[in-house]
């Protein structure tokens, strides 16, 4: 994809971004109906939810192409797998956010050890040590080949905090979709954030990819003014 | 604070952390295009001379 067409193209994503998340907002303030128990408190759900669901997706797209890099020795999964890192950085640190924020009134503390909750932490932890290698090793082809290595163990932990509240006894709500516990009138505005936030994800990997290539050309330039 | 101000603070913390990524992003951009045009015009003058 040529240029024009590729900033053409973030032009239009960045438009349904917003169009999304108005979107979505007004499904989760005014079309979903109020929480019997929670009342309004509820509502955190609906970003809460969509955000741990696009960090376990980066964290996905990271360890698929981690393990591509390992396999291809290609630059460009590497960019893809930092940018995915990243993100997944940012939509985790969203959800540790506004758990607590939604735990406090709920359950009256702030955080509590549960195994979701740590799980939870710990992967954030695990994509911040990741981020972090990559700042420190300053060789571009031993910090992709070590950051793949490790962004593949990393993963591990992802399946964990999906699984946690399905393997062991946990004060963290149940998974809703599968347990019911989401009624049909609040199924719309669910989907309708999920598909905001997908949209959101993809806009972002978008320009962050751009961004981590964009600094491979600085790389391969100085490499020919050095020269 | 009530539910209304929890969840005030939650929504608020979603997008200030999405206005920082992306602003982190766009300064990062912005910085490596006038780098990547900085290093193009070494090259030219560095072709030149040669």
């Amino acid at each position: 994809m040529d240029q024009k067409r590729q900033s053409t193209f973030d032009a239009i994503l960045g438009v349904l971004v917003l169009v999304g998340m108005i979107a979505a907002l007004y499904m989760a303030f005014l079309q979903a109906p109020q929480e019997k128990t929670m009342g309004d408190l509820q509502r955190i759900f609906y970003f809460h939810v969509p955000s741990a669901m696009m960090g376990i997706l980066a964290f996905s797209v990271n360890f698929a192409a981690s393990l591509m890099f390992v396999i291809k020795k290609d630059r460009r999964w590497d960019n893809l797998a930092l940018s995915a890192g990243e993100i997944g950085v940012m939509f985790i640190s969203m959800v540790l956010i506004t758990g607590p924020i939604w735990a406090k009134p709920v359950w009256f503390v702030w955080w509590t050890w549960s195994p979701r909750l740590t799980s939870s932490l710990i992967l954030w932890m695990l994509y911040v040590a990741y981020l972090l290698i990559r700042a420190y090793v300053p060789d571009p082809d031993r910090r992709a080949m070590v950051s793949a290595v490790f962004g593949i163990v990393a993963f591990v932990d992802a399946p964990i905090v999906w699984f946690s509240i399905r393997w062991w006894r946990d004060i963290h709500p149940s998974p809703m979709l599968e347990t019911g516990g989401l009624s049909s009138a609040m199924r719309p505005a669910f989907y309708a954030c999920v598909a905001a936030f997908l949209v959101l994800f993809l806009y972002v990997i978008r320009r962050r990819y751009f961004l981590e290539s964009t600094r491979y050309e600085v790389e391969l330039l100085e490499r020919k003014v050095g020269a | 604070m009530n539910s209304m101000g929890f969840l005030f603070s939650a929504y608020s913390a979603i997008w200030v952390i999405l206005a920082i990524y992306l602003f982190s992003i766009h300064s990062r951009e912005k910085k490596l295009r006038s780098e990547v045009e900085r290093l193009k015009k070494m090259l030219e003058s560095k072709n030149h001379k040669l």
